[in-house]
């Protein structure tokens, strides 16, 4: 069980009790104030109905799982309510102070286990191991060349392009750096100058943006040879920090709402492009969205495909 | 052009739709001269199959003439007639490599969607979804062919289009099913199932030498076919017999060495079972009803093969593992690997060892194709197979 998985846990046991407490306070006022030591009129039974109704939606909120932290801070407040009230009972002359200060006490502990993980929700509400880590992805395929071929084809960083989708270009200016175009929001390209850090020829190839952008973004490349001539496993190591700057966003315009899934189908496309030359198409996959699978109506609008034999950037 | 567009739940209709054209270097465009309705073109039709969209042109069973080719296709010509596989196949990657051309890796671009559904990618088809690549099908006047310097097979001047036709599916598949089956002399072969692809398993079953072949349907002229032109021993109508009890009873008590299921995922049956999967289905809880497949694992022969060609295409419920693993099944399936078979089969139809037209129960024009599904589908004036001039 991770830290994680304690705090949902815990969460959704006090939702839980939550609802019990909710459903008791409604159905059975008199009942709980004898309990708790107070006596209850019909005023005083009103007002606990009121609590029950808060407790439930609370619980309700918490079990549903949505904005849970939320909800759980909203047990805490309740608590604080609970404990005014009871504070102000303590007062009045027809009360069973013994009774009065043991449920005083009970509430107390269980509004500090409630701000305890009314904590921890929010503090993994706001680190869902993005923005403190950065995003992160591995995704591996095997293509059906030699790692020497496939490591050429990705050190010409230009060749990119043909199978990352988003991205537009990738401009060498010396032997290290490089300045990569993505096509960004609303039609507007986002620029960035990444360098190569590391460069075995037939074995890996890693990459970071420059100092200086506004976010870190590094990947890695690694190419191995797979067992009796199956080809080469090629391994994408990536790490970015999401949307935060110009680069940021760049990059997201880049990996798209789903970066694991971005990723995986760029590596089928350079699989594609190895193997057979170029990214299939289809009537559908050509249109961005839902399409029906039929002929394009304007094929002008399309890039004409053209032979680019692969032979010389794997050689 | 014109082509058949699916509509909507049993509804299929002739669009005028653009003119395909060339979209990777290795395309061709064929204008279509014949093409069929398949089995599997029902589970479209009546919208049983997920990632179909309204508009999607329908059909991967078609051959007909090259008009145009791109710059990387070397071994056509414009005016070849050529034979089309329904799978859509690279011929590079490792599967290709391997001879599982239905399992492509590169030629479908919605690998990702058949990735999350079964695991892995498969090809791409024509005319069959989303999931499956969304090519327009070949049920219309012309079709763009990826891939077409690996898939398409020129088809020589001396044999007819209905000769050649079924060499895009069913003659392999029903094949496939047959060879699948390892069958060694003496074999008792038992067949579920007796549309088009049920009878060139049996058929093929036959050319690979099997002793007794056992026809299982419950339509009298399907099983009719079965054991006049395709070669059946003996004929089972499910809706007379117990097809456990009848099956012990032609085999000695062995059960079938081998068992075809090739009806696949719309079984129909009898008792509690049959209500059960129909239910099930209805509730979309279960995807398919496997209940041929659970008499044919069932009656199998402890050791035997247990040969799926019949279309899955989800989950099934009440599988009996217990069975396949404490008697020794073996259980061999998949979309057929055409490309490996077209070849040897079209030499031998030219030998006059297999004539596939003998299913061919219509002929009609493309324009009617909205009857032609209606007819095929509820079988009406003993419908085998719909075949469609252009």
């Amino acid at each position: 069980m991770t830290r994680r998985d304690r705090t949902d846990l815990l969460a959704e046991s006090l939702g839980w009790f939550s609802i019990g407490l909710g459903l008791a306070e409604i159905a059975a006022p008199r009942g709980l104030g004898f309990c708790i030591g107070v006596d209850v009129d019909r005023r005083g039974r009103n007002l606990m109905r009121v609590l029950g109704a808060r407790e439930m939606v609370a619980g309700l909120g918490i079990l549903s799982g949505r904005r849970r932290a939320t909800w759980m801070w909203s047990r805490v407040l309740g608590d604080a309510m609970d404990l005014a009230l009871l504070g102000s009972a303590m007062s009045s002359q027809d009360c069973d102070r013994t009774r009065l200060g043991a449920a005083t006490l009970a509430v107390a502990g269980v509004t500090a286990v409630d701000v305890l993980a009314a904590a921890r929700l929010s503090r993994a509400a706001t680190s869902p191991g993005d923005e403190a880590r950065g995003i992160e992805v591995v995704k591996a395929i095997t293509v059906a060349r030699t790692p020497s071929e496939l490591y050429r084809f990705w050190r010409k960083l230009e060749n990119l392009p043909r199978f990352m989708q988003n991205l537009e270009a990738v401009d060498t200016i010396d032997e290290t750096r490089s300045r990569w175009r993505v096509k960004g929001p609303a039609g507007r390209a986002v620029e960035w100058e990444a360098e190569v850090v590391e460069d075995s020829p037939g074995q890996c190839i890693a990459w970071r943006s420059l100092p200086g952008a506004d976010v870190q973004n590094a990947g890695r490349v690694e190419f191995v040879a797979a067992p009796a001539g199956r080809g080469t496993e090629v391994r994408v190591h990536l790490r970015y920090q999401p949307p935060a700057g110009r680069v940021g966003r760049g990059l997201a315009a880049m990996f798209g709402k789903d970066p694991a899934h971005q990723v995986s189908s760029d590596l089928r496309r350079l699989k594609q492009v190895i193997e057979t030359g170029e990214v299939i198409r289809s009537d559908a996959s050509i249109h961005t969205g839902m399409h029906a699978a039929q002929p394009p109506k304007r094929p002008d609008d399309l890039p004409r495909p053209v032979e680019r034999p692969l032979e010389g950037e794997l050689r | 052009m014109r082509a058949t567009v699916w509509q909507g739940k049993k509804k299929v209709g002739i669009e005028q739709v653009a003119d395909p054209t060339i979209l990777n270097t290795r395309d061709a465009i064929l204008r279509i001269t014949s093409t069929a309705i398949c089995g599997s073109d029902l589970h479209l039709y009546q919208g049983l199959v997920p990632t179909l969209e309204r508009g999607d042109i329908l059909g991967h069973e078609f051959m007909g003439e090259v008009v145009e080719v791109g710059p990387g296709v070397k071994n056509l010509r414009i005016g070849d007639r050529v034979v089309v596989p329904f799978p859509i196949a690279c011929g590079a990657c490792a599967q290709c490599r391997r001879g599982l051309f239905s399992t492509c890796e590169n030629s479908n671009p919605n690998a990702w969607i058949a990735e999350k559904v079964h695991g892995h990618p498969v090809a791409g088809v024509f005319g069959y979804t989303h999931m499956l690549g969304g090519f327009a099908g070949g049920q219309a006047e012309y079709v763009r062919v990826p891939f077409a310097d690996i898939g398409p097979l020129v088809v020589p001047g001396g044999m007819s289009d209905e000769q050649a036709l079924f060499l895009s599916d069913i003659l392999p598949t029903g094949y496939m099913g047959a060879e699948m089956c390892n069958i060694q002399p003496g074999d008792v072969v038992a067949v579920w199932g007796c549309g088009p692809v049920g009878q060139f398993a049996i058929a093929s079953a036959k050319m690979l030498g099997a002793e007794k072949i056992i026809a299982i349907d419950r339509f009298r002229y399907r099983l009719e076919m079965a054991r006049a032109r395709a070669g059946a021993t003996d004929v089972l109508d499910y809706e007379d017999d117990s097809v456990h009890d009848k099956l012990m009873e032609l085999t000695g008590g062995r059960g079938p060495d081998a068992c075809i299921d090739a009806v696949g995922m719309e079984a129909h049956g009898h008792g509690p079972m049959w209500v059960y999967d129909r239910t099930k289905q209805a509730l979309k809880m279960e995807s398919d009803r496997p209940i041929a497949l659970r008499q044919a694992i069932r009656a199998c022969r402890s050791g035997g093969v247990v040969s799926v060609i019949g279309v899955y295409g989800g989950f099934i419920d009440k599988f009996p593992m217990g069975t396949v693993m404490n008697r020794s099944l073996t259980i061999r399936s998949g979309q057929c690997h055409v490309h490996k078979y077209m070849r040897p089969l079209l030499e031998r139809i030219q030998k006059g060892e297999i004539d596939p037209t003998f299913i061919i129960t219509h002929r009609m024009a493309l324009e009617d194709v909205a009857d032609g599904y209606d007819i095929f589908l509820n079988k009406q004036e003993e419908c085998m197979k719909v075949v469609m001039k252009v």
